[in-house]
């Protein structure tokens, strides 16, 4: 019995504590009709068959080359992260709501806000949420509730922000009768269009997200968006990338007095593709705004004895307390995430973190470069862009990616669904992890399928 | 049983309110909610200007186990608020009848006589 | 005096060293500027630490040391399922061919993943009697909250407005009645009997127009079967409205009882629960959401579908009352996997045993507890796959709190039960042993817990100031909430 300890004289002796005569007649209590009969699932395996299946899976899927981005980024993943994490005390521990019991847990957790918020240049972070676009939709709704000078609820919410955030967004906060008003961008550069704020000013804004960098992967321009919101009373909530903040001016630093609120998808930070999930989202804010913070929150604090703790703290927020006027209704974090993110950013520290940044920056701009000289090909935005970019062909996307494919490469994501008006887009993303060989692999297919059309 | 001066009008949510000569009512909450609570660790008040119904929730005294709503025992609008709070939040610990939340100037002064005294407040206390 | 060297004194940043660096890891530097406008740069580094390899490895090594965790001990953990999560599930799951996969990139070249998730999805329909399950909830309280959303978007796309209100019985657990808020729902609690079922004269009471549905567990939060569902089922659609299943407790019935045959028109699993993926120290976690026929067009996506060979997502235009995506790609697909496996392992007979043997681990738990002394809050009923017993004789007459207790267990190398959770229960522990405990380790808790009441009794601030054997005593919550320090500042 797969798991399933107890042998026969177990079973024997605990039935005879219980004075019952069998097992079944524990289930005296549920009425007949409601037992259902034998379920229809595929028979039991043992290990080595079951892992015989998987690899069988496992090897279907075919391993491009990626240049896609998107959201989610492939980088050197150090062996380490995954080693440490894989620990049974990391792996298979609790919620630490016995803070004694899980001081270790506590303690990389208290590091990885100290990570996040300097990173970000917040003051403090939360223990993490599911994932970027769900930290944008508690960052939006945290926004809301910590706005008190507005009571318009509406959230001016960019089109260069990532269509799948926007789209998760919508489904968490639409019960909650908020407005999510879009904001266009500009064409060329590929960034949001400054005077379409005008058009709010001087109105009841809640928030205004300011992605950086954008879904194109081009730079805003943080400043004088920054400045608007402030001037305007809505609150700034900056949507970044935590790779690219080793590298860019972090929300804490924009405009004159900073944004408030900083989220984003934690991904890059030492967490495999694995497919789309589990990730992991990331929450920061102004001290000012601490008790509006949903998630989880460790604090460092005292024993009896006087030695240093960690413990979970301001937990009356939470869902477990609060109940019905809960922040949230969260109540995981991304535990085993979080500390592989930790100890990557460990790993990498400063200085790593930025070379990571900075040779993903190159290999796009060499992509790009090779790219535009295509003939048939061009560079869609003229903004200064970071890891990721934009281009177009002559010929339709699904053949230039079909084709790329072919050839063993993921070639990027197409934006005609969400962006038809760029025609046929591609946003392709390269990081660390491709070579020089790799960029004039894809280079030189694009240029072969774009010729032969 | 904890303290419950006589002189004070009390809310069965556990607040306590205190009519002014100008009629301003200060509103606060009970030493045995306090003691339910244990040590309070942040105040959440309303912002001055602000306009209540009675048994509006309009604060939020959190401690490390619960957070409790306190709901405004009049209508009126919020005229001042104890900022002393959020620097020492266990003022209320230490002295829930002088560590007030905030005060209302009452639309409607007999609102007040729908409140209990002392005696009731008690009764209906110790059977929660 | 020598410094403690012990990593488990420090911070990773008082470890930090000026110019160090994990150089295996640290890229060449290229000289090149970035072709990116200098105001939008970063001056100052983030401070992030400067530690070798080795002392990364060394310091979280050691911290890991410092958990309580299934792998290393028993954990009682009522409501939370803290069964052993198998390595298979975690080797398989971490092969390169599921790993290396982008999520946008899973249609064309991610055809196992699919399979899996495929099969995944039919094998929870089978198992809880639901027509369609989506897989792309992240967590419990994000399938309870997509079970709310749909519960909505029926009643409005029947134009039903003024169902406002959801029922959550008083039990329940707190993620319940925030969905419900959250789903833009008033919440309306519903009391319990003294039996632990819902009271039924209550629910007649409170349902109406005006009711969106109910919130149930079943067995519930109190660790006992509600003989009344079918009741209740009945009140709830005659009213109009639907029935959702919480299915936190669902280990208790698993392969024996489906909560499509109790009634319930929408479910959600919790993975980490029934399903053995890991807790991780807070997650993640996945909670997949089961429909029947009514809901099936409201389902979030995506939702894997298969044509002839081929498996793919249906799309926004296939399903437009979708409620829509909750997370950015397809969901915990590391989580959907581990889970996946594990059922492959356990088919139905394996299922069965879930079922069987945690409720005779409970069952026999609480009737040793019993015997040592110790007050059941329901002494008539059977326990399901968890109990309760409740201190309050002891608090009353020792001073000596639930809390004290675990704090005690802990001295003993017991992860605490659930302490304080269901609210109803004053003093109260939830205690639920889980399948894959062995009578071994029950005997070893019951008398854990005998020797702790005796202690209680004769020696009772051996409990108020425990925990005594671990790396830290009791510690200051009232300062980590009144003197927030959340994050670390270099001198």
């Amino acid at each position: 019995m797969p798991f399933v300890p107890h042998t026969e004289d177990d079973i024997r002796e605990m039935l005879a504590t219980l004075g019952a005569a069998s097992i079944e007649a524990l289930f005296d209590e549920i009425p007949a009709e409601l037992r259902c009969g034998a379920l229809d699932l595929p028979p039991a395996l043992k290990e080595m068959e079951v892992a015989r299946l998987m690899h069988a899976r496992a090897g279907q899927n075919r391993p491009l080359l990626c240049f896609a981005g998107a959201g989610a980024y492939e980088h050197h993943i150090p062996a380490a992260v995954w080693a440490v994490v894989s620990r049974g005390e990391f792996y298979s521990a609790y919620t630490p709501y016995q803070a004694e019991a899980s001081q270790g847990t506590l303690q990389v957790l208290y590091e990885y806000q100290s990570m996040m918020a300097s990173l970000t240049a917040m003051d403090v972070s939360n223990a993490s949420l599911y994932d970027g676009a769900t930290s944008l939709a508690e960052a939006v709704l945290m926004a809301v509730r910590t706005n008190r000078k507005s009571h318009s609820r509406r959230i001016l919410m960019p089109k260069t922000v990532h269509p799948f955030y926007r789209r998760v967004v919508e489904t968490i906060v639409g019960s909650q009768a908020l407005e999510l008003i879009e904001l266009p961008y500009d064409a060329k550069i590929g960034r949001i269009d400054p005077g379409s704020l005008e058009l709010h000013s001087g109105t009841d804004i809640a928030a205004l997200v300011i992605p950086q960098v954008n879904f194109f992967g081009i730079l805003e321009a943080v400043d004088e968006l920054t400045d608007w919101a402030s001037a305007n009373g809505a609150v700034a909530i900056a949507l970044v990338n935590p790779i690219a903040l080793a590298l860019l001016k972090p929300p804490g630093e924009w405009g004159k007095s900073g944004a408030d609120i900083a989220c984003g998808e934690g991904q890059p930070l030492g967490i495999p593709l694995s497919g789309g999930g589990p990730y992991f989202g990331f929450l920061c804010c102004r001290k000012a705004h601490l008790h509006q913070l949903p998630g989880r929150l460790v604090g460092r604090t005292v024993d009896v004895d006087g030695k240093p703790g960690f413990t979970l703290t301001l937990q009356a927020r939470e869902q477990h307390i609060r109940r019905g006027r809960a922040t949230s209704n969260i109540c995981t974090n991304q535990g085993l995430m979080v500390t592989a993110a930790t100890i990557y950013m460990a790993l990498l520290g400063p200085e790593g973190l930025r070379r990571v940044a900075l040779q993903s920056h190159q290999n796009t701009l060499g992509l790009m470069s090779g790219l535009a000289a295509i003939d048939g090909v061009e560079r869609v935005f003229s903004g200064p862009f970071f890891h990721e970019a934009v281009f177009r062909t002559r010929r339709p996307t699904q053949k230039v990616m079909d084709g790329l494919a072919e050839r063993g490469i993921l070639g990027g994501y197409e934006l005609t669904r969400e962006y038809p008006e760029l025609g046929e887009a591609i946003l392709v993303c390269v990081t660390e992890t491709r070579t020089q060989e790799d960029i004039e692999a894809y280079v030189r297919e694009v240029k072969s399928l774009v010729s032969h059309g | 049983m904890s303290r419950l001066p006589d002189d004070l009008k009390y809310a069965k949510t556990h607040e306590w309110a205190k009519p002014e000569e100008d009629g301003n009512v200060r509103v606060g909450i009970s030493d045995y909610a306090q003691e339910q609570l244990g040590d309070v660790v942040y105040v959440e008040l309303p912002d001055v200007g602000r306009r209540v119904k009675a048994g509006e929730a309009c604060a939020v005294v959190e401690s490390v186990k619960a957070a409790s709503d306190i709901y405004s025992p009049v209508s009126g609008e919020i005229v001042e608020v104890n900022g002393a709070l959020s620097d020492a939040p266990e003022a209320i610990n230490q002295n829930a009848y002088a560590a007030w939340l905030f005060c209302v100037k009452a639309d409607d002064l007999s609102e007040l006589n729908t409140l209990l005294d002392a005696e009731a407040y008690k009764a209906g206390a110790e059977t929660d | 005096m020598a410094e403690d060297v012990r990593a488990d004194k420090m911070l990773i940043f008082d470890r930090s060293r000026r110019g160090r660096a994990a150089y295996a890891q640290l890229l060449p530097e290229t000289g090149e500027s970035p072709a990116i406008p200098d105001h939008l740069l970063r001056k100052t580094p983030p401070a992030l630490p400067e530690v070798s390899e080795l002392d990364a490895v060394r310091h979280y090594t050691r911290l890991s040391q410092q958990n309580y965790s299934i792998d290393t001990q028993f954990y009682p953990l009522g409501s939370c399922t803290m069964k052993y999560n198998p390595k298979v599930c975690h080797n398989l799951a971490s092969l390169p061919g599921f790993l290396n996969i982008h999520p946008l990139g899973l249609e064309r070249a991610g055809q196992g993943i699919l399979a899996c998730l495929y099969e995944l999805q039919e094998i929870l329909g089978e198992i809880t009697g639901m027509a369609g399950v989506s897989l792309a909830c992240a967590a419990g309280a994000q399938g309870e909250f997509a079970g709310v959303a749909m519960i909505r978007a029926y009643h409005r796309l029947r134009d039903d407005l003024a169902r406002t209100e959801m029922l959550v019985p008083d039990a329940a657990h707190g993620t319940n009645p925030a969905s419900a808020s959250m789903g833009g729902f008033r919440v309306r609690e519903v009391a319990t009997d003294s039996d632990g079922n819902v009271d039924v004269a209550a629910l007649e009471q409170a349902v109406g127009p005006q009711t969106a549905g109910i919130m149930l567990t079943n067995p519930s939060t109190l660790g006992v079967f509600d003989q009344h569902i079918q009741a209740i089922a009945d009140i709830v659609h005659r009213a109009g409205g639907l029935l959702y299943y919480d299915g936190a407790n669902l280990n208790a019935i698993a392969g024996k009882v489906r909560p499509g045959d109790m009634g319930f028109d929408v479910i959600h699993l919790n993975l980490h629960k029934t399903f053995s993926t890991p807790h991780g120290g807070g997650g993640p976690g996945a909670g997949p959401v089961g429909v029947n026929d009514k809901l099936l067009p409201f389902l979030p996506l995506p939702v894997v579908v298969k044509d002839g060979l081929r498996y793919r997502m249906l799309t926004e235009t296939e399903r437009p009352h979708s409620i829509g995506h909750l997370v950015t790609f397809a969901g915990n697909i590391g989580v959907l996997l581990r889970a996946y496996v594990y059922v492959r392992v356990l088919g139905y007979e394996g299922l069965k045993r879930v079922a069987e043997f945690s409720t005779l681990n409970a069952n026999y738990l609480l009737k040793k507890l019993i015997e040592a002394g110790f007050e059941p809050a329901f002494s008539q009923r059977r326990a399901a796959h968890e109990f309760i017993i409740t201190l309050k004789r002891l608090a009353k007459e020792r001073h000596v709190t639930a809390l004290d207790f675990a704090k005690r267990l802990l001295d003993y190398g017991v992860h605490a039960p659930t302490v304080y959770f269901p609210l109803l229960i004053p003093e109260c522990l939830l205690i639920e042993p889980t399948e894959t405990e062995s009578k071994e380790t029950l005997d070893a808790f019951a008398q854990a817990m005998a020797a702790i009441l005796k202690e209680a009794e004769t020696a009772p601030d051996r409990l108020k100031n425990a925990p005594h054997s671990l790396p830290v005593r009791r510690l200051d919550e009232v300062r980590a909430a009144r003197q927030p320090d959340l994050a670390y500042k270099s001198e």
